[in-house]
């Protein structure tokens, strides 16, 4: 299977972002070859409005099966749970180190959207 | 729904004119500037209470709130027994108020600016239109001369606009209008000032008041509109907004002076005017400005 990582940077030793609808970077690790690669989302980087929903459908589109970040808007959330992908979450770690622990299932899965910043 | 009376478009000579009161930044006494500005100018007036997402004046002017109305927007509703999930629809909208996920097809109204482009390209004709509240307007008689017109956002809804436009609509555009404007420079801002004939800026002879006071200034020049400042809670010595506006040749149409008794009846709901003499004789001097500069 496939899950995406949350990130600042462009390999497995960057930091994870726990923006998820800011995130610069999306990494895509597959668990079967243990290959991965960068998916580029600063387009939704600087968006306004609306970059939950577009990060989220990026996701989707890229048909993984888990997300690792650290907390996702409510659109965001909306968007995943419909597609049915599950949302992890955690802080302050590398790539590398968030895979390793939700393959040792250290992970909770996010089951509420972060609530919205009033503005 | 609309009455057909403000729907038309009266010729020039019979529209009354509109000023707009507003400010760089919140608290700096604008609300209580368009209120006792629109008690004193001594013909009929409207005061439309544009700051949606705040709306204050009504605590100023006791009336009742007659007529409730909805503001509504148009955004698409897709019927899932139509849609093949190919996702044009959301790739379409620019602002990302569509997502298209397995076998879900998903709509943000919020999001949405009611293009249309989407319903318009979906290929299966599985997208229509249909109305999304985002607010309401209030109308309430305060007297014989004075109306207040209130539009007021509904919480969650981020787009003051279409709230903002439909308030003003709401107005008779035969007679003399004031806008209370939201604090601040943003895109409300900008929809409220639109088609205003004149500026009454709001400040604070502070530092603070002064960075906020050209952050607005540069707003209206921007839209080609006529302005003064009214230098609130002024301050003997404090002569920093004064200079600028004399090297920027901006008139200082009224000075409040800081005073307790004027802060105290503000903050009881009192309106100014009626109790204290000497500001109704400078709200009066304002007036007379205001319809100087109209010609
Ligand atoms: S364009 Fe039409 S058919 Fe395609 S996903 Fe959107 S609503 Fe469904
Ligand atoms: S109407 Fe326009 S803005 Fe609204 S969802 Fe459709 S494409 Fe997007």
């Amino acid at each position: 299977m496939k899950i995406l990582v949350t990130t600042e940077g462009e390999n497995l030793q960057a930091q994870l972002d726990v923006r998820f609808g800011r995130a610069k970077n999306f990494l895509v690790y597959s668990t079967d070859t243990m290959k991965w690669n960068i998916v580029d989302n600063q387009d939704n980087q600087d968006a306004g409005h609306g970059a939950g929903v577009s990060s989220a459908q990026k996701v989707v589109d890229l048909g993984v099966t888990a997300v690792v970040s650290g907390h996702f808007g409510p659109k965001a959330y909306e968007v995943l749970s419909a597609a049915k992908i599950m949302m992890f979450s955690t802080s302050d770690c590398t790539v590398e180190e968030a895979i390793d622990r939700h393959r040792n299932g250290k992970l909770p899965l996010v089951t509420t959207p972060k609530e919205p910043q009033s503005h | 729904m609309e009455t057909k009376d403000s729907k038309k478009v009266w010729p020039e000579e019979v529209r009354g004119p509109i000023w707009a009161v507003a400010s760089g930044k919140g608290g700096t006494g604008k609300t209580t500037v368009a209120v006792n500005l629109a008690w004193v100018v001594g013909e009929k007036v409207q005061l439309v209470d544009c700051d949606v997402e705040e709306p204050d004046a009504h605590l100023f002017l006791a009336g009742d709130a007659s007529a409730l109305r909805e503001v509504t927007t148009q955004v698409p509703w897709i019927d899932q027994s139509k849609c093949d999930f190919c996702g044009l629809c959301a790739q379409f909208c620019q602002f990302n108020a569509l997502a298209v996920v397995s076998r879900v097809s998903l709509v943000f109204p919020e999001l949405c600016h009611g293009c249309r482009g989407c319903s318009m390209l979906c290929p299966h004709q599985a997208i229509s239109m249909v109305s999304h509240r985002v607010g309401q307007m209030e109308i309430r008689e305060i007297g014989p001369r004075l109306t207040l017109l209130t539009g007021t956002l509904d919480v969650g809804s981020p787009q003051a606009g279409p709230v903002i436009s439909a308030v003003k609509e709401l107005r008779d555009p035969r007679i003399l209008t004031i806008l209370d404007a939201p604090p601040g420079t943003s895109c409300s801002v900008e929809s409220t000032l639109r088609g205003v004939n004149r500026v009454v800026l709001v400040t604070e002879p502070t530092p603070f008041g002064l960075h906020d006071l050209k952050l607005i200034v540069e707003l209206v020049r921007l839209l080609r509109l006529s302005f003064g400042v009214v230098i609130n809670r002024m301050v003997p010595g404090q002569d920093l907004v004064r200079r600028y506006c004399e090297e920027e040749d901006i008139p200082v149409w009224l000075e409040i002076p800081e005073d307790r008794r004027y802060a105290e009846a503000g903050a009881r709901g009192r309106i100014l005017v009626d109790e204290f003499p000497e500001l109704r004789a400078a709200f009066v001097r304002l007036v007379d400005q205001l319809k100087e500069a109209d010609g």
